[in-house]
C-alpha cells in the first residue's frame, strides 16, 4: 500500500497516542510523507478520542473524514461504531471486543449497544474483532492493549516484522519495551 | 536530519534555531507543548508564568533588554494578555518578540471558539499562520526577522490541527543572535499619553509598510490552477483541506501572513479567476477584507462559522459528494469524565448531595458539572468563580447555599484578585480551592504552589493558606476530599459562618507519578445489596456487569470514596 489512512479510536487514557506514534515512526522510516493529528486536553480524561495517521507520497490534510479510512483500529466497540462512517467501502475495522461503559450508560441514561458489531457486520462492514485485553494480560500488562492492536494491524501490511519492531523500539519507553514487544507479537500471531 | 514533530514542537524548534533566549507562558490546550518542548533546550530560558498577561509582559521585558523572546498561549489566554498586547504594539521591540496563540475550533478543550485573528487586526500587529509543522518552524524563524525589521511584536496563529498535528520537519542549527543593547528611549518605551500619541501614527505607517512587504513575501504565494474557473483564497489548515480536494486543479492564494493582507495581491489573484471563494474556519476575516477592497468573493455563504473543517466538508461545499461509506450511527455519547481516583470527586459529591449552587472555573474540575454529580452551575473563564460568587451574593444569592470552586493553578492565575475583592468589599463567600498539586487538564505542569519550576527543579513554593490570609481571609480550612464525612462537615460549617472563608480541598492528582495507588477495591457480592449507592459518585471504575456491581481492576486506584458510600460494607480492599 503506497498511501493510506488509519484512524485509531478509543477512550481517553487507553494509549491511542502511543499507537499512532508507532505508526508514524513506521511510515517515516519507510520514507513516506506522513501527517498525523491528535487531540490533547480535556478529551483525554476518559472521553471518546481519535487520532489520524495518513501516509503516502504527499499528504496534505492531517485529518480523515467520511469514507476515507482504510483501517479503523478501535479500542472499544462503541467507538468503532461512532467513527464507522469514516471507513472506506472496502476498509476494515479492527476492534477490541471488550466493552467499556460510557458514563451515560452507567447512569442509565443510555443503553450499551451490545449487538453493535453484529449490526455493522450485517451492514457489510469488514470487521476483525477479538479480545485484545486477554492478549495484553498474557503479555503482562492490561495497558498493552494498544500494542496488541498494532500487532493485529501489522498483519494487513507487507512491512517485514523487523520494521515494526524497530518502530516499536522508537516509540515505547525502554522500561516497557519487553512487555510491549510480547504484546505486539501476540497481536500479530 | 528529519523528525516527525507536533506543530507545537516545531514552533519550539523554530524558537531554538532562531536564537530565542526567553520563553514565558501559561499552559493552555492546544498551545502547551510549545513551552514544554522549548524547555528541553538548555539555550532557552523557559518558565511557566502565573498567567498569560504576566508571560507577555515578561516577553516585553526580555525584548526591551535586547534578547529574542516569545510567549505562547491559547486563544482565551490572549484575552487575559490583551492589555499588554495592544500597547506592546505601540512600543515595538528591541530584541525580536513573538507571540504564539493557538485557537481551538470545535472546542476540543476550550470554553469558546473565538477567532484570534481579530486581535491582530485590533492591536495592529502582523500575524503569520502556518499550515503544518514544517511551516510552523519556518514561520517562527521568519517572525523574529520580521519583528526586528519592522519593530513590532509578531503573532503566530495556529489551531488544534496544526498544534497537535505532526509531519516531518527538517532540523537546522541554532543561530545565536547578538543582543541589542538597551538604550533609554522613553519616547518609544514609556507610553504616557503624550508619547503614545506620537507612537500611534508610527504604528499605522508600520502596518502600511508591512502590507507592502506582505504583497511580495514568500510567506504568501499564488499557486496557479489548470484553468480560470476557480480561485480559492485560504490559509492555515484550510489550505491543506483545499489541496486535498483540488490538488493543482484550482488556483490558490495561500496567505501565510493573515494580517495585514495585501490588497494588491488579492486583486491580482482575483482577476485571474471567474469564481473566487474564501475558505476559512471560524469568522469571515479574509472574506470581509476582500469585500472591503471591492473584490467579489464567496465564503460564508458556503461554509459555516462553526467548528472545524475537513476535506470532505470542503468538497461538499463545492458540490463534490464523498464516495459511498457506512452511515453515521447513533451510539451513546462518551464525554470526558473525572478519572477514577480523582480527588475532586469527593468534594463534588458533597456539594452535589447538599444541593449547593457552585460557581465553577476552568480545569479538570469543570468535569464536576458532568453527570451524575451535576455539581457545577456556571463556568465562564479563569477566575470567574471567585469574582462571580461575590457578585452573586451581593445581588441576593444565599451564602449558606453557594460556593465557588477553583483549582490551585487557576487560583494563582486569576483567582487571587477576586479573593482580595471578596475580603475588601465584604461578601460572605465560601471559596473552595481544589489543590491537586498540579495544573492537571493541560498535562500536569508545575505552578507556583507546587514548589518546582518547568524543568522540575526546586523553586519557591507559595503557601496557599498564608496567601489567603494575606488577602484578608481569616477563615482558611484544609480538608482531604477522600474523607467524605470531614469534607461535608467543613463545607457545611464554612457555608453557615457569617464571614468570607476559604476551604482548601487538598490531595494530589492521582495521575501524578509521585502518587502511589492502593490495590483495587474488591466487591463482596455476599454483602452487596445492589443498591447502587456506590455508583452515585460517577466513578468510571464502577459499573454493572451481569447484574452485579463490578470494579474495573486497572482503572481503580483504591481511593476508597466508594467504600464510604456503601452502607453494607460490601466494598473491601486495603485502604
Amino acid at each position: 500500500m503506497n498511501s493510506g489512512n488509519i484512524m485509531i479510536v478509543g477512550v481517553g487514557g487507553q494509549g491511542t497516542l502511543v499507537a499512532s506514534r508507532l505508526l508514524g515512526n513506521l511510515f517515516v522510516n519507510a520514507g513516506m510523507d506522513v501527517k498525523m493529528s491528535e487531540v490533547h486536553g480535556m478529551s483525554q480524561r476518559g472521553g471518546s478520542v481519535v487520532t489520524y495517521v495518513r501516509y503516502g507520497e504527499k499528504v496534505y490534510s492531517p485529518v480523515i473524514s467520511a469514507g476515507e479510512a482504510d483501517f479503523i483500529v478501535a479500542f472499544e466497540k462503541i467507538e468503532a461504531a461512532r467513527y464507522a462512517e469514516c471507513l472506506k467501502a472496502e476498509g476494515t475495522i479492527i476492534v477490541n471486543s471488550r466493552e467499556r461503559e460510557p458514563m451515560s450508560v452507567t447512569t442509565g441514561q443510555a443503553k450499551y449497544p451490545h449487538e453493535i458489531l453484529n449490526e455493522m457486520a450485517d451492514e457489510g462492514i469488514d470487521l476483525d474483532s477479538f479480545d485484545a485485553l486477554k492478549l495484553a494480560r498474557e503479555a503482562g500488562s492490561d495497558k498493552a492493549v494498544n500494542i496488541v492492536l498494532m500487532g493485529r494491524l501489522s498483519k494487513y501490511f507487507n512491512f517485514p516484522e523487523e520494521d515494526w519492531i524497530n518502530a516499536l523500539k522508537n516509540t515505547v519507553k525502554p522500561a516497557t519495551y519487553e512487555i510491549n514487544e510480547k504484546a505486539f507479537r501476540l497481536g500479530r500471531k | 536530519m528529519k523528525k516527525l514533530m507536533l506543530g507545537n514542537e516545531a514552533i519550539a524548534r523554530g524558537l531554538y534555531e532562531a536564537g530565542c533566549e526567553v520563553v514565558s507562558a501559561y499552559p493552555g490546550t492546544p498551545s502547551t507543548e510549545i513551552t514544554e518542548y522549548a524547555a528541553k533546550y538548555d539555550e532557552i530560558y523557559c518558565e511557566w508564568a502565573t498567567n498569560e498577561k504576566v508571560a507577555m509582559e515578561a516577553v516585553f521585558g526580555a525584548s526591551l533588554a535586547g534578547k529574542r523572546a516569545a510567549c505562547a498561549m491559547k486563544h482565551v489566554g490572549l484575552n487575559v494578555a490583551a492589555d499588554p498586547l495592544f500597547t506592546f504594539s505601540y512600543v515595538g521591540v528591541n530584541g525580536g518578540a513573538v507571540i504564539c496563540v493557538a485557537d481551538d475550533p470545535a472546542m476540543h478543550s476550550s470554553q469558546n471558539e473565538q477567532d484570534s485573528r481579530h486581535y491582530a487586526i485590533a492591536a495592529k500587529l502582523p500575524m503569520l499562520e502556518p499550515s503544518d509543522s514544517r511551516e510552523a518552524k519556518e514561520f517562527t524563524k521568519a517572525a523574529f526577522e520580521l519583528s526586528e525589521r519592522f519593530d513590532t511584536p509578531v503573532m503566530i496563529r495556529t489551531c488544534t490541527r496544526i498544534a497537535h498535528a505532526q509531519c516531518t520537519v527538517e532540523l537546522e542549527d541554532r543561530k545565536a543572535v547578538d543582543p541589542v543593547p538597551y538604550v533609554k528611549n522613553p519616547e518609544k518605551f514609556l507610553m504616557s499619553p503624550a508619547f503614545a500619541a506620537k507612537r500611534h501614527p508610527i504604528i499605522e505607517k508600520r502596518m502600511e509598510d508591512f502590507a507592502q512587504y506582505a504583497a511580495a513575501s514568500p510567506l504568501n504565494r499564488i499557486e496557479n490552477g489548470k484553468d480560470s474557473r476557480l480561485g480559492i483564497i485560504t490559509s492555515g489548515t484550510c489550505y491543506e483541506y483545499v489541496k486535498e480536494v483540488f490538488g493543482d486543479d484550482a488556483g490558490i492564494l495561500k496567505l501565510g501572513i493573515i494580517n495585514p493582507i495585501p490588497a494588491n495581491l488579492v486583486k491580482v489573484f482575483a482577476e485571474r479567476y471567474d469564481r473566487v471563494v474564501v475558505v476559512e474556519e471560524l469568522d469571515p476575516v479574509i472574506e470581509t477584507f476582500c469585500k472591503s477592497i471591492g473584490v467579489d468573493v464567496e465564503g460564508k455563504n458556503l461554509f459555516p462559522v462553526l467548528y472545524e473543517f475537513n476535506q470532505t466538508m470542503v468538497a461538499k461545499a463545492f458540490g463534490i459528494e464523498p464516495e459511498k461509506h457506512p452511515e453515521k450511527k447513533t451510539v451513546p455519547a462518551r464525554p470526558p469524565i473525572m478519572c477514577a481516583g480523582c480527588p475532586h470527586r469527593g468534594l463534588f459529591y458533597v456539594l452535589s448531595k447538599n444541593k449547593i449552587t457552585v460557581l465553577g472555573d476552568i480545569g479538570c474540575y469543570t468535569l464536576g458539572g458532568a453527570v451524575p454529580l451535576n455539581a457545577i452551575d456556571s463556568v465562564l473563564c479563569m477566575g470567574a468563580s471567585v469574582s462571580g460568587i461575590h457578585g452573586f451574593l451581593k445581588a441576593g444569592g444565599d451564602p449558606t447555599k453557594t460556593a465557588a470552586v477553583i483549582g490551585d493553578s487557576t487560583f494563582m492565575h486569576s483567582g487571587m484578585t477576586g479573593l482580595a475583592n471578596i475580603a475588601y468589599n465584604g461578601s460572605n463567600a465560601t471559596v473552595i480551592i481544589v489543590d491537586n498539586s498540579t495544573t492537571g487538564m493541560t498535562g500536569h505542569q508545575h505552578n507556583p504552589t507546587t514548589g518546582y519550576n518547568i524543568k522540575g527543579e526546586p523553586a519557591a513554593k507559595i503557601d496557599l493558606e498564608a496567601l489567603c490570609h494575606a488577602l484578608g481571609i481569616n477563615r482558611v480550612k484544609v480538608v482531604d476530599p477522600y474523607d467524605l464525612k470531614e469534607t461535608e462537615r467543613i463545607v457545611l460549617e464554612e457555608l453557615s459562618i457569617n464571614e468570607p472563608s476559604v476551604i482548601i480541598s487538598r490531595r494530589p492528582c492521582v495521575l501524578l507519578k509521585s502518587v502511589k495507588h492502593n490495590p483495587p477495591i474488591q466487591v463482596n457480592l455476599d454483602k452487596c445489596k445492589f443498591c447502587k449507592s456506590c455508583m452515585r459518585i460517577g466513578c468510571p471504575a464502577i459499573y454493572v456487569e451481569n447484574g452485579e456491581i463490578t470494579i474495573h481492576s486497572t482503572l481503580c486506584t483504591g481511593c476508597g470514596i466508594c467504600r464510604q458510600m456503601c452502607a453494607f460494607d460490601a466494598l473491601g480492599g486495603d485502604v
